[in-house]
């Protein structure tokens, strides 16, 4: 399978989700440069970490304007898949793929540290390779990573099972100390109404090695071979 | 551009040259004439303004560098020693490690955020302008206590700007350390570390060759920030400082990350034969001492340069340090070639000058000739100063002083009532307030990253190894012996370094110091260089470069003379990467290394009684070496589980350290120290004795074996515990305790204080 690498000139975890893409799961990877319009056939897309543009005015703001992202669009309208990961999903919610927005950590600090996730939702395309409630262990890395929206779009989100992750103590346990960032509703992770765009705080793409200290974040790429063939 | 010998004259509405203006300068009457001599002239104040900023100390060494001769600087695989931007290794399979580390400590205490972003900005440039990637950063901060509310504004100031610069470039910070006393009340130390890797043949330096070829201003517009900033780096802080907040540069991590990508893909590019940052002192320091390594003449057109606003004066443009710009030397025709890969990153690059073949460093303003100097000779004759060294006999009074004799507090009757003080002392408490706010994971190599073990551990993707970083230094040791202080540094710096599993291959020092006129203060700075030297020869690591930082003052004195070592080893098993903490209840645990009775110097004393007196526990450093060598045989046997320093705090605190290491699975243990010697209990539980390591096994004998052949006294003293409880049965004082307390008091003591109001007024 090919996968699409958005790099903006400030993506800075690029080259982690193509080794996690290549070395982990044996695909093909390619960065997508921001000023192009070709996404070179890849059948994934991947908006990976970083501070695309320099973030100095919100996270992702500038990104949704660059070429590629129409290219995004369209990929994510035909129903194809497209992850964002810690900058990326700021830059899926500025471009309005996903409802919602990140904002300033409620500490007003950036959090490095391992948190723990509780699976939850209903997008098989991304959760197909984890149990309905498993806890997850991955890491995050972010200063504005507080997920916000209103509360009618909220529980809509819920209700249609579109919360895929949600922050957890170790037991998977949904409280206000097992939430690094003071996301509303603890939630850390969601899909657009058809399941096939998601976004994320946490790192996958820096789970898939043993040696690095989890394997957690495998399964997400896996289902997604699964479901869309290898 | 002209080759004749031209007249420089002063520039319309240039100021007089006068003695008070040459003072202003910071240049003696002194080095004065010897710059009369070099010119056979009066300079021009363009000139002047030249020379303020190369013969300054920041940038010329020049109090330090007849002492630095002395540090050994080679082994087979050094492949850059000092004079570049930063040192280079060879770690094997065609691949190459460079590193630095340098200071921003006077930036910092004025405007801690910037001072510290930029200071990461710039050790940042120095590692990718030799053509490596930077993979790791590393930080040793020093602060006066955190009871104050202005040490917090500092502390959380100086966090925020590592953090924001090195989140935002994509490069993982790793490890540091960190050390609180009121000695540096007023002027905290920043000093930060990159490490970069490169193929060899990759490798390229800042030496300015082939005549007609072309000098490129890449990068950021010059701005009238930070001028004079290497000149203000070099003269003691006072309260006036606060006014200087204007020298301060501003950072932009984004155009560093543009930077950084569009050099990498230069240098490999082959259009460019030298490249180099412009930091302290700008354009003037990076293309004078790009001239002398070439041993050529420049000439540069300031009207060339781009410029962030009009009606900037030559001065003005050379001795600028606007971040984020780089200084590159072209082959002649590929102008167009490099500026199109600078374009791809969105940055601006102008031809600002030419390598010429006569030996001149001239800088014109279109026809004028506003600058003149004979060819590297600026560089080259700078004044150097051999000052008087004399030790401070109230030191001297300090070391003579007996720990022994020191009364214990009531509540020390009980020993976990003095754990938890030395648990809970902000040098020795669980950092993770600060380094959570560093991104410790990007580029996905981070095996160990801040807090899981001595060292961070990062691996080469690719291969089947590992680095082993890690900065050190007790600059209590080295305040009151700095020999032997600076012995310990890098001793200790290559203990985490084999804990870890790495054998220590070279270090970079960081080496911050008062003012050297002082003679007590130069006699601190030759003697711990001496130490290092001692240790780094001991130990078969080569100094490969680094920085000097003097002038570290304030009202009330100079800093704690503080030596930085920061130290890369290598790992070549990645199978072989050791963790500090217990991992397996039942494991023996064995002390390497013997407990001696030394209590002086110790974190002890000072938190538990306010006194930094004693002398300094003695390093063998012949004995450090075979420990080094005993560690590295026993884990590549496979026979060790975990091991740990024994470092401030002493054996007490290591072995409770080793219990909690992982918050969310701690350990027990129950110890005994054979009370056979007549060392006592204070100095068994607090003393710092050198060359000790807390190893926990499954395999005793093996471990107990392997270092007996190594002439290393080692035995097993008890076992790690699934009860949550810490015992140590020290000859006549028995500690006992449950984990709880101990891990709340090391876990909660920074936070806690960090809790409270921060402001930049004391």
């Amino acid at each position: 399978m090919k996968f699409g690498i958005v790099t903006f000139p400030g993506s800075n975890c690029d080259t982690d989700a193509i080794h996690a893409v290549t070395d982990q799961l044996g695909q093909t990877a390619f960065a997508l440069w921001h000023r192009d319009h070709d996404t070179q056939g890849c059948d994934v897309l991947i908006l990976p970490g970083g501070f695309a543009y320099g973030d100095a005015l919100r996270a992702g703001a500038i990104a949704r304007f660059s070429p590629i992202m129409q290219e995004v669009i369209a990929h994510a309208e035909r129903g194809a898949p497209v992850i964002g990961i810690c900058n990326g999903f700021q830059v899926l919610c500025e471009s309005h793929l996903l409802p919602g927005a990140l904002m300033r950590n409620a500490g007003l600090k950036f959090v490095c540290d391992w948190v723990h996730l509780r699976v939850e939702g209903s997008a098989p395309m991304y959760l197909n390779g984890y149990q309905q409630g498993q806890v997850l262990r991955l890491p995050i890395a972010h200063g504005e990573g507080r997920f916000a929206a209103d509360d009618d779009t909220l529980d809509q989100l819920e209700q249609n099972g579109q919360v895929v992750f949600r922050y957890c103590d170790a037991s998977g346990n949904v409280t206000d100390a097992s939430n690094p960032n003071g996301a509303m509703r603890g939630i850390a992770g969601i899909t657009n109404a058809a399941g096939n765009v998601i976004g994320m705080m946490p790192h996958p793409e820096r789970a898939v090695e043993a040696l690095l200290g989890s394997t957690d974040g495998l399964p997400l790429f896996e289902s997604l071979l699964a479901r869309v063939g290898a | 551009m002209s080759t004749t010998i031209s007249n420089v004259k002063p520039r319309p509405g240039d100021p007089a040259i006068t003695p008070a203006l040459v003072a202003e300068h910071g240049i003696t009457p002194f080095e004065y004439d010897k710059l009369l001599g070099l010119l056979g002239r009066e300079p021009t104040f363009t000139e002047l303004g030249i020379v303020s900023a190369l013969w300054s100390e920041h940038c010329s060494y020049k109090h330090s560098r007849p002492v630095l001769k002395s540090l050994p600087t080679k082994a087979p695989y050094v492949l850059q020693g000092p004079g570049e931007n930063a040192g280079v290794i060879s770690v094997g399979d065609g691949w190459a490690v460079a590193f630095k580390i340098e200071s921003h400590n006077h930036p910092s205490a004025v405007e801690p955020y910037q001072g510290a972003a930029t200071g990461v900005g710039g050790i940042l440039r120095d590692v990718f302008t030799m053509g490596a990637r930077p993979i790791a950063m590393l930080n040793s901060l020093r602060f006066g206590s955190l009871d104050t509310p202005r040490v917090r504004w500092l502390v959380s100031g100086v966090v925020k700007g590592i953090g924001d610069y090195g989140n935002c470039i994509g490069v993982p910070t790793v490890a540091g350390d960190v050390m609180f006393d009121p000695a540096y009340e007023g002027n905290p130390l920043v000093n930060a570390m990159c490490v970069g890797l490169m193929r060899e043949d990759e490798l390229i330096t800042a030496k300015a060759e082939g005549i007609g070829n072309p000098i490129l201003a890449v990068g950021a517009r010059t701005g009238r920030d930070g001028i004079h900033g290497a000149s203000f780096a070099s003269e003691d802080l006072s309260a006036e400082n606060e006014a200087k907040r204007p020298r301060v540069q501003v950072g932009d991590p984004f155009t560093e990350k543009l930077l950084l990508e569009a050099s990498l893909e230069l240098i490999r590019s082959g259009h460019i034969v030298a490249i180099q940052d412009m930091g302290a002192a700008g354009l003037t320091s990076s293309s004078a001492e790009m001239a002398e390594r070439g041993d050529v003449g420049v000439v540069i057109d300031v009207t060339k340069v781009p410029v962030r606003e009009e009606g900037m004066t030559p001065y003005e443009i050379l001795l600028s340090e606007s971040q984020e710009r780089m200084l590159v030397v072209a082959k002649r025709g590929h102008e167009d070639a490099a500026k199109a890969i600078l374009r791809k990153w969105e940055l601006q690059a102008e031809v600002i000058g030419e390598v010429i073949a006569e030996p001149v460093y001239r800088v014109v303003e279109g026809d004028r000739v506003v600058a003149e100097f004979p060819g590297s000779r600026l560089v080259t004759e700078c004044p150097q100063y051999h000052p008087e060294a004399r030790e401070s006999e109230a030191i001297v009074a300090l070391r003579a002083r007996d720990p022994h004799a020191v009364p214990e507090r009531a509540e020390e009757a009980d020993a976990v009532w003095t754990l938890v003080q030395l648990l809970s002392s902000p040098t020795i408490a669980n950092k993770r307030w600060i380094y959570r706010q560093y991104d410790s994971q990007v580029r996905t190599s981070t095996v160990v990253g801040p807090g899981g073990a001595d060292a961070a551990v990062v691996r080469l993707r690719g291969t089947n190894k590992a680095l082993a970083l890690k900065t050190d230094c007790n600059s209590r040791y080295v305040y009151l012996d700095p020999r032997m202080g600076g012995r310990i540094a890098v001793a200790e710096a290559a203990r985490n370094v084999a804990c870890t599993g790495g054998r220590p291959m070279a270090i970079t020092n960081c080496l911050n110091f008062g003012n050297p006129k002082k003679p007590e203060v130069f006699f601190q700075f030759r003697e711990a260089v001496h130490g290092m030297g001692d240790a780094c020869r001991a130990l078969g690591t080569p100094v490969t470069g680094g920085n000097v930082s003097l002038y570290n003052e304030n009202p009330q004195g100079a800093v704690f003379p503080t030596p930085t070592i920061g130290m890369v080893g290598l790992i070549e098993n990645i199978d072989h990467v050791t963790r500090s903490g217990f991992r397996t209840a039942g494991d023996a645990i064995v002390l390497l290394g013997d407990c001696t009775d030394e209590l002086g110097a110790s974190e002890y004393l000072s938190r538990v009684h306010n006194l930094t007196i004693g002398a300094v526990p003695v390093v063998d450093l012949d004995h450090e070496k075979r420990l080094v060598d005993a560690l590295l045989a026993a884990i590549a046997e496979g026979s060790v589980r975990s091991a740990h320093d024994v470092s401030e705090g002493g054996f007490a605190v290591a072995l409770a350290e080793c219990c909690m290491a992982d918050e969310d699975h701690v350990w027990g243990a129950e110890v005994e120290l054979a009370a056979a010697t007549d060392v006592t209990p204070r100095s068994l539980l607090w003393g710092e004795a050198q060359g000790r390591v807390l190893v926990s096994t499954p395999t005793a004998e093996a471990v107990l074996a392997t270092a007996t052949a190594h002439g290393i006294a080692a035995r097993v003293i008890g076992r790690v515990t699934k009860e949550k409880r810490l015992i140590i049965r020290a000859g006549a004082r028995t500690l006992d305790t449950p984990l709880v307390p101990l891990s709340d008091a090391y876990f909660n003591a920074i936070p806690a204080l960090m809790q409270r109001a921060a402001t930049a007024t004391a």
